[in-house]
């Protein structure tokens, strides 16, 4: 991964420095709370139910053996021993005292680290593919764009105060698994007939009150001005994104009011003046960023046959190797998947016991790295088949192998309002009884891939709106609902999912997901999958089924059956 | 006679911002004496009669968030003074238009940021291209307003460029490449 040289180090020193002294004035009355909050929401601390909440950035997701390890300290000594990963490749942590706040962050510098833009109304933690450099389906490698992003971003002057939140994903992989299309610019990475470099520009998309898939506004932008034409995007937002109503000032809003090409016309009118200027990015400079990405040197090998063999012999082990092994771009080797998603956890939870193990294991393993799935998973890029049938039972061990990646199991959930202020309803509960509900893993496998993503108030953290089956949590007169979804999808065919109907109580639910499934099992055509089958069918069948079961349930419990 | 941060420095301030109250009327309105900073509206309705003003110095326009830049375009060459009005710090449009005053009309004069205007974001308005800085009246005492001139300093090499220094920090200095360990 990406090793600062002195100015990276330098910038997050002095932004210790300033945060301490930002703390310091607040604790002496001399910052306002309205003064404070922006200051320390651009340093990732979300003031929650209980305490205050630190997100730490997680630079598209990669992480090393060292920084791991430090969050197993910092989980002990300033919170209650664990750690939450978030859907946007951040960590997390749920109960530090905000005086504690710069103390963190000198320890996160001592090892990269910081909380730099995780919140606020800037431009965010640039997210992207968590297997880049390794997918077999990479034609560029997103990370060192990435980095040229995080940089550029980080303290630009101009985009600090923007009328919101603001983010940016990049993917450079047939598989979209960076979710570009639900991010404010969504950079797509390409090659154009003379085998150049350069992005297609989406910009728009975004979650929240009002999910919206991003549109495209520029088919290639040459790589050299990447820069120049992120800028114009920002500019033309900065100035011209509502600043009225918090609900309305998202880019996707202005983008909408406009129309994608009036939109369009603005940014080309500004990136004309931009375009060439001191910003456009040289090769000497992406070499730069590139060599100091200190990737192992990998050599291919022959397919293993030990792991074949215990593949053949060993159904456990299949069955995880199924839904956690991924394909490599070199013979010889794997990505594997560790499943934050184990029944009674809630779903990115981690604790510093486990922290330390993944630490261990990566370096014994996995030269030392690790990613972050916005899926709220952690993966391994590169394992060498031959090690896989130890690594399996070694991470048994810590909780981390529950072959359930892409299964049902694998839920998304924010916090919800176990922690957060802003939930009408609690995500994480549910997400634990449907997990029990479906504890059969033969079962599991058979209905295949499906991704349900739970959210407990319309700001979409859960990302329910591209869950193939999406939870909403919804306050009736001050009861806790949940307002149900399908026909959901993230990546290169994302969707948006349809409401079947009224809203549950959160005891329903594991039923509600029941009747989903089999409707889903009786209508499949041979091995399709969940997402194919409402694609298909659409949301009628599985509507009808799953109020008929729950009037059933109702007449059922009613006393005139007694 | 309030404080403000100039060129880096605590200086006694000489100007007047206008502010126009409900009912009044830009084209009418009565200017108070000495050097004063009126809005666009003034400017724009009294053109004529206020060039003289602004050519010798004692009339400066200030622009809210919402003003276009291009609208004095032509004028910039005679404005001593403009200055950019944040209704509330985190209004952040006076950013976009400094950056503009400055890297697309190429104004040279004095750019002061008024309104709400906060040591915790000097930083940012010196590097959009403001050099003079308003606190509101009172805000901050003589003693905490010389604290403050330490946050005109907090990153000494940030990494992209802005109207401060327009190169960004991979073109400002010789950024070294890895040596990679051989394997
Ligand atoms: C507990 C404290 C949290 C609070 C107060 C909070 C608050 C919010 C708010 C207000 C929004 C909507 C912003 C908008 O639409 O402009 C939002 C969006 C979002 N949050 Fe959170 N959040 C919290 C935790 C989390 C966690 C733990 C995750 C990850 C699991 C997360 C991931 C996201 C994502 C991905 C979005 C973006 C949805 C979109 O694109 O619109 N948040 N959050
Ligand atoms: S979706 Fe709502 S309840 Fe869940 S974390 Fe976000 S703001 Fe809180």
């Amino acid at each position: 991964m990406y090793q600062y040289d002195e100015y990276d180090q330098r910038i997050v020193d002095e932004r210790v420095a300033q945060y301490a002294d930002q703390t310091a004035r607040y604790l002496a009355g001399e910052l306002s709370e309205d003064e404070f909050r922006p200051l320390r929401l651009q340093n990732g601390l979300y003031i929650q139910r209980h305490a205050p909440m630190l997100r730490i950035a997680v630079p598209y997701g990669n992480l090393r053996a060292e920084q791991l390890r430090m969050f197993a300290h910092i989980a002990r000594k300033y919170d209650r021993g664990y750690g939450h990963f978030t859907t946007r490749q951040n960590l997390q942590f749920n109960w530090p005292k905000l005086e504690h706040v710069p103390e963190i962050l000198g320890l996160l510098a001592s090892v990269q680290m910081h909380a730099i833009q995780t919140s606020g109304n800037c431009i965010r933690n640039v997210t992207s593919d968590p297997f880049a450099g390794v997918a077999a389906d990479e034609y560029i490698d997103p990370r060192p764009w990435c980095e040229i992003v995080r940089q550029w971003s980080t303290f630009h002057p101009e985009f600090a105060y923007l009328p919101r939140k603001f983010k940016i994903a990049v993917n450079g992989a047939t598989d979209d698994r960076a979710a570009i299309q639900i991010h404010d610019i969504g950079l797509e990475l390409k090659r154009d007939a003379a085998g150049n470099i350069g992005f297609r520009v989406l910009v728009g998309g975004g979650l929240g009150r009002t999910p919206i898939l991003g549109e495209e506004v520029a088919s290639f932008v040459p790589w050299q001005q990447i820069l120049n034409y992120c800028e114009a995007v920002l500019r033309v937002y900065n100035l011209h994104g509502r600043r009225d109503n918090a609900y309305k000032a998202r880019i996707k809003i202005l983008v909408k009011a406009l129309g994608v090409e009036e939109f369009a016309r603005q940014v080309e009118a500004e990136f004309v003046h931009l375009k060439d200027g001191p910003s456009t990015l040289t090769q000497a400079e992406i070499d730069r960023v590139a060599s100091r990405f200190d990737d192992p040197v990998l050599a291919p090998l022959a397919a293993d046959e030990g792991y074949r063999a215990r593949l053949a012999d060993d159904k456990a082990f299949a069955n995880w190797a199924k839904r956690n092994v991924r394909p490599h771009k070199l013979s010889g080797y794997a990505s594997v998947v560790l499943s934050l998603k184990t029944a009674g956890i809630a779903p990115g939870d981690i604790t510093a016991d486990q922290f330390d193990a993944v630490a261990d294991l990566s370096e014994r393993y996995a030269q030392g790295e690790v990613r972050v799935l916005h899926e709220q998973n952690l993966a391994f890029a590169s394992v060498r088949e031959a090690d896989l049938f130890e690594l399996w039972q070694q991470l048994r061990d810590v909780g981390l192998a529950t072959p359930n990646i892409g299964l049902l199991t694998d839920i998304i959930s924010c916090p919800g309002g176990d922690f957060c202020s802003l939930a009408n309803a609690k995500s994480i509960p549910i997400a634990l009884a449907i997990q029990d509900r479906f504890d059969d893993l033969d079962y599991l496998h058979d209905i295949g891939e499906l991704e349900l993503n739970i959210s407990g108030c319309m700001n979409a953290c859960g990302h329910h709106h591209v869950g193939h089956i999406g939870v909403l949590g919804v306050d009736k007169n001050g009861e806790e609902w949940y307002q149900v979804t399908i026909g959901g999808a993230q990546g290169n065919g994302a969707s948006l999912g349809k409401v079947i109907g009224p809203s549950f109580a959160a005891a329903e639910m594991p039923d509600v997901v029941e009747s989903l499934i089999r409707s889903f099992v009786d209508n499949r055509k041979e091995d399709e999958s969940f997402i194919d089958t409402v694609r298909r069918i659409g949301i009628e069948p599985f509507k009808t089924r799953v109020y008929a079961e729950r009037d059933a349930r109702k007449q059922e419990r009613s006393p005139a059956h007694v | 006679m309030s404080e403000i941060i100039k060129n880096g420095q605590i200086h006694a301030d000489e100007w007047t911002v206008l502010r126009l109250a409900e009912g009044d009327d830009a084209a009418t309105v009565a200017l108070p004496a000495g050097r004063v900073i009126v809005p666009l509206a003034v400017w724009l309705a009294r053109r004529e009669t206020l060039a003289a003003h602004a050519d010798a110095g004692v009339l400066g326009v200030w622009l809210a968030g919402s003003d276009d830049p291009a609208s004095i375009e032509s004028d910039l060459s005679r404005l001593q003074l403009i200055a950019v009005d944040f209704p509330k710090f985190a209004d952040g449009r006076g950013y976009s238009i400094a950056a503009l005053l400055r890297s697309r009309y190429g104004y040279g004069g004095e750019l002061r940021a008024i309104g709400d205007v906060l040591r915790d974001q000097f930083f940012y308005l010196t590097r959009c291209g403001f050099d003079s800085l308003q606190p509101a009246a009172g805000k901050y005492t003589t003693a905490q307003l010389e604290a403050a001139l330490a946050s005109l300093r907090t990153f000494s090499e940030p990494y992209q460029g802005a109207v401060d220094r327009p190169e960004p920090l991979f073109r400002r200095q010789p950024r070294p490449a890895a040596q990679k360990a051989q394997a």
